[in-house]
């Protein structure tokens, strides 16, 4: 511990000259004030509320979130959106590993290269649906298929996209973890004999472990709430079949003005996207902030 | 309107009012659409200004032009208004205005398309009942069609002055795919499924069919029903008698569409492809298709996309006869036209009124005729030899002339509630999700 190159940052009771205050976190609260807490809040009230958007909100005490549960095109919604989430975590975090530790190489192609892969996070999503929307048109697109027609189709045509724009960002993210590990185990495993796939399985991934969990965290957290893709590229459909609950909400909010239930659709999903990354965190033992370099 | 305000305030107790709610939240995202209409002075404080908010589409240089006419007119001095156009891109546009109007930057004047379209405004006393107005004003009373104005109405009532074009829905046809194949446009049930027939054989498909918007696929069930059980059947539902869709024509009409489906009337792919995209126009134009149930601003948007295919090849019909249906050939379905409605908050009622009187005028019903559209004036008929393609124009004012019944679309004489739900349940219908009885049944339970 008595390396002062890189853990210099955080250490207690070191008192030192310009250090910020308080008054420096201010404006981050604020904006966050302003444009997260008072909102939720504000849609947590109406979700006692039937507001149509013109009177005033009416309160109706619980029969939103009785409502919520009574709902059958929630119950489908939610089957839904699990299995997006659990089908975009799969296919972003096996893709943007393998992506990510490629990448981690200090080879001139591979740097180049990995800007080049970059290039799809930098759109907007809404402009990515539209370009997704416009190669898969059954009579004038690339494939001219019905892709969009059938709800597998569909289903997987919004796995693809979401992952086609977030794999990038996810890369990233594995690319500078793996950077992070020293290159002095790789040596000992080598030394010992280990190849490249004994290296990958008990070097890179344990090693991976507190990058693997930020990396699941926002993939979760965002495909519960994915929502532009969905309206761009199916509008829900076919029918409802790829009616995700951000998508519930919107429809329930924008479509039919029912506030009230639009706004307890939106708390269920805060709870429960807060919930669950607050399991993720306890079970990976991220919170306990252990190093992955105990005993080195 | 301040008796109801105060009465509102006292009966929801220590609620939150509406106002709180949009002035602690004013930078949420209720409202993050509304910068466009948020600098300007809304009714709240603007004094002589009238805002008007319009659906911005082609069409919108008629009311573009409308403003620049009346803000120089004798009407706005002596009224001291002028008008501001403010205009919202189409597809944002009910859910902008429905936000708008419960905040201070509420427009003074508003596009819609009446009946169900406005139900919620009339119940928040968010519009003005404009029915003894016209009765009082002679401009207004004899200037447009009453069918049309009345069509409109909320129980009886008039909320609205006719602003834009005529938009029944058209059976449109490729002439020359019918040429090369030997047809003529069906005019019985029969004749149109015996053209389906013929057509699957030769590779074409027989409709264009915007399945992704659904709303397409709803002008097919109005005039289904229409045709077999005649305008009584929907006019019940739109009562509030949710029984109405357990009548036999709903029944039998969802039994029809099935048979189409089934027999690839609509082709294979339909359910992914979009009308708005423009996807189903050019399916139709590039001969992939042969007919197009419409509105008729498919020859409008067919001569901005495909202007050869618009002046060469694109023919027109009314829906065909069911054989052993009650409805009468004649009947129309579609959008009467669109409306202007005041909002009860502004400022300058006088001016907004003036403002409206313009839609009676006969250089505005010459705009719309330049446009391509049969405006819904009295004085319509005499302009029609002005128009792009005068017999188009004919055809369309004859065919809402002598229909006996205008069924206004059901999803706006539902409203945004019951209408959005009906889509998704005729979606279903057209996907093969739910069977006929299910679709009927489904319905039954939309509350």
């Amino acid at each position: 511990m008595s390396s002062t190159v890189t853990s210099g940052g955080g250490r207690a009771g070191k008192i030192r000259a310009g250090r910020p205050g308080a008054v420096w976190a201010l404006p981050a609260v604020l904006f966050f004030t302003f444009f997260a807490v008072v909102p939720m809040a504000l849609a947590f009230y109406l979700s006692f509320t039937k507001w149509d958007g013109l009177g005033d909100p009416k309160p109706v005490g619980l029969a939103n979130w009785q409502k919520l549960l009574d709902d059958p095109r929630l119950t489908q919604s939610l089957g839904i959106t699990v299995l997006l989430t659990v089908a975009s975590w799969a296919f972003q975090t096996v893709v943007a590993l393998l992506l990510g530790v490629w990448a981690a190489g200090r080879q001139r192609n591979r740097a180049v290269l990995s800007a080049i892969f970059f290039v799809p996070f930098l759109l907007s999503s809404t402009a990515i649906s539209i370009l997704f929307y416009a190669l898969l048109d059954p009579n004038f697109g690339i494939i001219q298929k019905d892709t969009l027609g059938s709800s597998s189709g569909a289903f997987l045509a919004i796995v693809f996209v979401g992952g086609w724009q977030f794999i990038p960002f996810h890369t990233l993210i594995y690319q500078g973890g793996a950077r992070q590990i020293p290159q002095v185990l790789y040596q000992a495993a080598a030394i010992d004999g280990a190849g490249r796939y004994r290296q990958f399985f008990s070097i890179t991934l344990p090693q991976l472990r507190h990058t693997i969990t930020t990396s699941t965290v926002l993939i979760v957290v965002g495909s519960l709430t994915y929502f532009e893709t969905v309206l761009i590229l199916t509008k829900g459909g076919p029918g409802t079949d790829t009616a995700i609950l951000p998508y519930l909400m919107y429809e329930a909010g924008f479509k039919t003005y029912d506030f009230g239930y639009a706004s307890a659709i939106a708390s269920a999903l805060v709870l429960a996207a807060t919930g669950l990354s607050l399991v993720l965190i306890r079970l990976s033992g991220f919170g306990g902030m252990r190093s992955t370099r105990e005993g080195m | 309107m301040e008796s109801n305000r105060g009465r509102s305030t006292g009966s929801t107790g220590t609620a939150f009012s509406r106002r709180w709610v949009l002035g602690a939240g004013a930078s949420a995202l209720l409202t993050t659409g509304l910068s466009a209409c948020g600098s300007g002075e809304g009714s709240g404080g603007g004094g002589d200004t009238v805002t008007a908010f319009v659906y911005g589409d082609d069409a919108v240089k008629v009311q573009t032009a409308a403003v620049a006419r009346f803000n120089k007119s004798a009407a706005a001095k002596s009224t001291k208004g002028k008008v501001k156009l403010e205009k919202i891109p189409g597809s944002d546009y009910s859910a902008k205005l429905r936000t708008a109007m419960g905040s201070p930057s509420a427009p003074d004047v508003f596009f819609n398309w009446g009946g169900g379209s406005i139900k919620a405004y009339q119940e928040a006393d968010k519009i003005v009942d404009l029915t003894d107005i016209i009765e009082n004003d002679p401009v207004l009373k004899n200037g447009f069609l009453p069918s049309v104005l009345a069509a409109g109405d909320l129980k009886g009532r008039h909320y609205g002055i006719p602003m834009r074009g005529m938009q029944p829905v058209i059976l449109f046809y490729n002439k020359t795919v019918f040429a090369e194949q030997k047809l003529q446009p069906p005019t019985t049930w029969d004749q149109l499924l015996d053209i389906n027939t013929k057509l699957k054989k030769a590779k074409i498909t027989s409709f264009a069919l915007g399945g992704s918007d659904l709303w397409p696929e709803l002008m097919w069930l109005e005039y289904l029903v229409d045709r077999i059980g005649g305008p009584e059947v929907f006019r019940r539902i739109q009562d509030g008698d949710a029984e109405g869709w357990g009548d036999p024509a709903m029944l039998k009409a969802a039994e029809m569409v099935k048979q189409l489906v089934d027999d690839d009337a609509f082709g294979s792919k339909f359910t992914s492809v979009s009308y708005v995209n423009g996807g189903a126009p050019a399916v139709f134009a590039k001969g992939k298709a042969a007919m197009h149930l419409m509105g008729s601003w498919e020859y409008s948007t067919q001569l901005g996309k495909f202007p050869d295919f618009a002046k060469s090849s694109l023919g027109w019909a009314a829906f065909p006869k069911i054989e052993d249906g009650t409805g009468d050939v004649r009947n129309v379905v579609g959008n009467p036209t669109n409306y202007w409605s005041i909002n009860p908050r502004t400022q300058n009622k006088d001016a907004a009124i003036a403002f409206l009187k313009d839609c009676a005028s006969e250089a505005y019903a010459k705009d719309l005729v330049a446009l391509g559209d049969v405006p819904t004036t009295s004085n319509a008929a005499a302009l029609l030899s002005s128009a792009p393609n005068p017999e188009y124009a004919t055809f369309q004012y004859d065919l809402v002339q002598q229909a006996p019944a205008f069924t206004l679309s059901w999803d706006q004489a539902l409203g945004d509630e019951l209408g959005t739900k009906m889509h998704t349940e005729i979606g279903k219908l057209f996907t093969g999700k739910s069977s006929p009885s299910e679709f009927v049944s489904a319905c039954k339970g939309l509350k």
